[in-house]
């Protein structure tokens, strides 16, 4: 049987977080009653012109200079020439010859853990353009309704190389691609709003051969799940197909979550003509070189050196830096967090944040930035721990506590409930010899070799200092004076 | 009252010789007496009028008036205006009242003028007969059985008949100058980006530019100085410091206002092409240039045959996209019976566009599709920087540019309805002015059997203020601008 090879690449509309359309005044917030939100412009009055709204140009040199790309010194705006009733102009205003973000790559991370493999994917370009409105079948009974105001939205088309091999692939870059454009905050990545959504163009070729086979284009996947399934599947009927003698036709499909299948929307033949051209009403889009070292200056440390940085920084593992780094959100609270603690509690404070805080964020379903309990109250919390003025247990008692609001802080907490350690050795010494007289069978145990006996002499210690006694010392102790 | 120029009936105005509302209703007067056999306007609205004439009243009374306030204006029905019904000459808009002003409109309105109506116009802006209208041809008050020139024939004939003092009009290849020269108007098409096109209805916007049309250099200085100005919703329009057009009109220079001045005749405008009887008008105003004290200068301008060509892919191919938006789903025409989405664009469209239209939107169409572009579209384009670089070599040796603004006076109603290409060579000494975005004119320079005949003048970038003076200093020594046609029955 022969081997086959996946070829994917990925285009991304991600809509940009501005506050105004790309060529009007009006608002771009999500969910307000239809055509509420469409100006004259965007209805495509007669006579109306666009004026280009120069916060959607920062948004697309942002992610120029995040992707290591060219912004372009000059791009162009094009039309892009087709009829559809939620297309007010009957063209869209978009780019063509002349993008405003040429090349440009992203490094991946496939796989989880340690078995994570990084890989480059190249971008071919970036172009601004706008969003259509949308038309509804529902609610008008053998009619359509038309909603203009997501009509001029503007939207940055994020285009790769034929880069990828496999839907996990294609899924790491989306996801990579995902956390870059709300990191560099110009995308809210809502998916189920709409705000980033991927096509995928998938082929195969047997293993060893050059040319790429036909694509086939999947429309509009807007979860990652999604994206996987639908590629598999795509995948999977190419080859049948064509083990089976058939042929793949250049295509447009779409992916039907119910079925988990893709079906074909429209075929190469029936692909429109676009007559693009250049935007008469626009001037060329020219970036000089200020424009973009202010941007620069502007951006926050990206995720790739800021993972590198943690590593070196705070002696991190690759894999403790990546998970910390999923997020601009994420890495500014454990920052934070170790700015309390100090920096010698850096692995520490690495271990609370991706371990406990996640999973107790996870558990509520909420985003870090909804933490109820703060960087510097994790800091804080952590520094307890490192001065042994708490053991790690009482530490996550402490952390509820913090969570469940009762207290300001590790310290007040501590105090207010009599949590802090016993280090003192004559006490723990007192507290061992009061154990020791009150277990004698268990020391004689002990004393005829059962190893067992010595963690129930060190719990029976334990519960005697309620918790509170520096286990280390305790363990000491007991085995000094055991062996005496 | 009606033939004042506008300072005239400014100083009238203010000196309460007459009143705005008074003088509005003259002119309504005249459009309902003689409107019905030139079809100038395509809307008239009295109320709407006198109402703005008021206002004018009241704001002269208090003082605030300004060289405008309270003159009626006609305005060509392509700019959208609040509340009127604004149609662009075609079927297409028939049912569209507009519920924004264009720039140009608002700007008159700031100057508390009175609109007066809304002028007939070729279909789209496309045509140099004024005979594509849906609303029916325009006749030229010259001789009612012949065109007024177009696209802003409308206009043209309006202020030709005094049914209105001046007039708007909009210029894609010559439809400011040609229907100035065929009605015996002083029109200017300013350099492309001085007047804001925002709410003008696009035709070909790379090329479209609003200017004035009316009986004087110093009227359209006037006019000008009000339509002009940066304007933040055209991306296209030039963010300059503002010109009083009227400065250079009122200096005192003696009898040789124009010593110095370097007139330069393109050898092309002067060969075959036009009619002997314009040219003889042509030769004629030269000479009077000369005894103002200016010379004149051969030069070529060696891609100006190819300007018809050139315009003719680049101004459809921008219609063709311009015009999509008319689908007949938000606004406009929609055919009353449709089987389907596609059925329902293709029966509006073919029902609310008519055939001058419809034969631009399929040339654009075509030449910007896949496989032709390169060479109609992007050819055309090459063709247009030549023809701009022959401009700038140009000005390199005179000051202005003159020659005919048309081959021909009017010529009869339906005689080249027929033969679009006969109609489209009406404009061949104009559209190259278009193409290099160049301010131009066109002055009356005589009557050729009892028709206007017109000089154009053609200045470099910016210069429509030395144009204006140009024209100025001429219409101080001749009389045929302030010429009428006889007054209709």
């Amino acid at each position: 049987m022969k081997q086959w090879e996946v070829v994917i690449g990925i285009e991304t509309h991600a809509q940009l977080a501005t506050q105004s359309k790309i060529f009007s005044g009006s608002s771009t917030a999500f969910g307000a009653e239809p055509n509420v939100q469409a100006s004259a412009v965007d209805i495509a009055l007669p006579g109306v012109l666009p004026v280009l709204n120069k916060a959607a140009v920062e948004c697309a040199i942002r992610f120029g200079l995040a992707v290591g790309a060219t912004v372009a010194q000059k791009s162009v705006f094009a039309r892009k020439n087709y009829f559809y009733p939620d297309l007010p102009k009957g063209y869209q205003i978009s780019q063509f010859e002349l993008p405003v973000v040429v090349g440009g790559q992203l490094v991946i991370q496939v796989g989880q853990g340690d078995k994570a493999v990084e890989k480059t994917v190249n971008l071919t370009r970036a172009h601004l353009e706008e969003d259509a409105g949308k038309s509804l079948h529902e609610d008008f009974q053998g009619k359509t309704g038309i909603d203009l105001n997501r009509a001029g939205t503007p939207l940055l088309e994020i285009v790769t190389e034929p880069d990828m091999r496999s839907s996990a692939e294609a899924v790491a870059y989306a996801k990579a691609l995902h956390a870059l454009v709300r990191w560099i905050g110009i995308c809210d990545g809502n998916m189920q709003e709409g705000s980033f959504r991927c096509d995928a163009n998938v082929s195969v070729r047997p293993v060893g051969q050059k040319e790429f086979g036909t694509r086939r284009e999947i429309k509009n996947l807007n979860s990652f799940r999604f994206m996987q399934q639908a590629i598999d599947y795509e995948v999977q009927w190419q080859i049948a197909t064509i083990e089976d003698g058939g042929r793949i036709e250049q295509a447009t499909v779409l992916f039907d979550p119910a079925s988990g299948e893709t079906r074909a929307m429209r075929s190469k033949e029936d692909a429109h003509d676009y007559r693009y051209f250049p935007d008469p009403d626009l001037l060329p889009l020219i970036i000089d070189q200020d424009w973009i070292e202010r941007s620069r200056a502007a951006m926050p440390e990206l995720p790739v050196a800021k993972r590198d940085r943690f590593v070196t920084d705070y002696a991190l593992s690759a894999y403790d830096a990546a998970a910390l780094t999923a997020s601009l959100d994420f890495a500014d609270y454990y920052e934070t967090a170790v700015a309390a603690a100090g920096k010698a509690s850096a692995k520490p404070c690495a271990n609370w944040v991706t371990v406990d805080l996640a999973a107790r964020l996870n558990k509520e379903d909420r985003e870090i930035s909804e933490s109820p309990v703060s960087a510097t109250q994790l800091g804080g919390l952590v520094a307890r721990i490192a001065d042994n003025t708490i053991s790690n247990n009482i530490a996550k008692k402490i952390f509820e506590a913090l969570w469940n609001g009762e207290g300001r802080s590790a310290d007040e907490i501590i105090e207010k409930q009599g949590l802090k350690q016993i280090t003192d050795s004559g006490a723990i010494e007192t507290m061992i010899d009061e154990v020791l007289t009150a277990n004698p069978a268990m020391v004689a145990e002990f004393k005829a070799g059962k190893e067992k006996a010595f963690n129930a002499l060190v719990g029976q210690a334990m519960k005697a200092a309620k918790g509170k006694a520096n286990p280390q010392q305790v363990n000491d102790l007991l085995r000094k004076k055991l062996g005496e | 009252m009606i033939t004042r120029n506008l300072s005239a009936l400014a100083q009238a105005l203010a000196g309460k010789e007459i009143s705005s509302v008074e003088l509005t209703q003259l002119y309504l007067d005249r459009i309902a007496r003689l409107n019905p056999q030139l079809n100038a306007f395509i809307t008239v609205d009295a109320e709407k009028s006198l109402a703005q004439a008021r206002a004018a009243d009241q704001r002269l009374a208090a003082g605030k008036g300004c060289p405008l306030t309270g003159i009626p204006f006609a305005q060509k029905d392509i700019f959208c205006a609040k509340g009127w019904r604004t149609t662009c000459g075609s079927k297409m808009l028939g049912n569209f009242t507009s519920p924004y002003d264009a720039t140009v409109i608002a700007k008159f309105d700031a100057a508390g003028a009175v609109n007066i109506g809304k002028t007939n116009m070729d279909e789209f802006a496309m045509g140099s007969s004024n005979e594509s209208s849906f609303f029916g041809p325009v006749k030229n008050p010259w001789d009612i059985s012949r065109v007024p020139g177009g696209s802003s024939g409308g206009s043209a004939a309006a202020v030709a008949a005094l049914l209105a003092p001046a007039a708007t009009g909009t210029d894609t290849g010559g439809s400011i100058r040609q229907p100035a020269a065929l009605c015996n108007l002083t029109g200017l098409k300013p350099t492309y980006g001085v007047v804001s096109r925002y709410g003008m209805i696009a035709f070909a916007s790379s090329l479209d530019q609003a200017g004035p049309m009316a009986r004087s250099a110093e009227d359209c200085a006037l006019m000008l100085n009000a339509m002009a100005g940066f304007d933040e919703r055209d991306s296209t329009s030039l963010d300059r410091p503002t010109e009083d057009y009227c400065a250079e009109l009122r200096t005192d220079v003696g009898n040789k206002p124009l010593a110095g001045l370097k007139i330069g005749l393109p050898r092309e405008f002067f060969g075959e092409g036009c009619t002997p009887e314009v040219m003889q008008l042509v030769e004629a105003a030269l000479a009077e240039y000369r005894k103002l004290g200016a010379e004149t200068v051969d030069i070529s301008l060696p891609n100006m045959k190819l300007s018809v060509p050139a315009y003719y892919v680049i101004a459809p191919a921008e219609a063709s996209s311009n015009l999509s938006r008319f689908d007949g789903v938000r606004y406009g025409y929609r055919a009353p019976n449709y089987s389907d989405l596609n059925d329902m664009y293709s029966k509006s469209r073919a029902q609310g566009f008519g055939a001058e239209v419809k034969r631009r939107i399929l040339i654009g169409a075509y030449v910007l599709s896949h496989g032709y572009y390169d060479a109609y579209y992007l050819q055309a384009q090459r063709i247009r920087r030549l023809i701009a670089n022959d401009f700038v070599a140009a000005f390199k040796q005179c000051d202005v540019i003159m020659g005919p603004t048309s081959p021909s006076t009017a010529f009869k109603l339906g005689e080249k309805a027929a033969d679009p290409v006969q109609m489209y060579l009406s404009d061949i000494y104009t559209i190259a002015v278009n193409l290099a975005g160049l301010p131009g004119m066109s002055i009356p320079c005589g009557l050729a059997q009892g028709l206007p005949a017109g000089l154009q003048l053609i200045g470099d970038y910016f210069d429509e203020a030395r144009l204006l003076n140009v024209a100025h200093r001429y219409q101080q020594v001749t009389g045929w601008h302030l010429q009428h046609p006889a007054e209709l029955a």
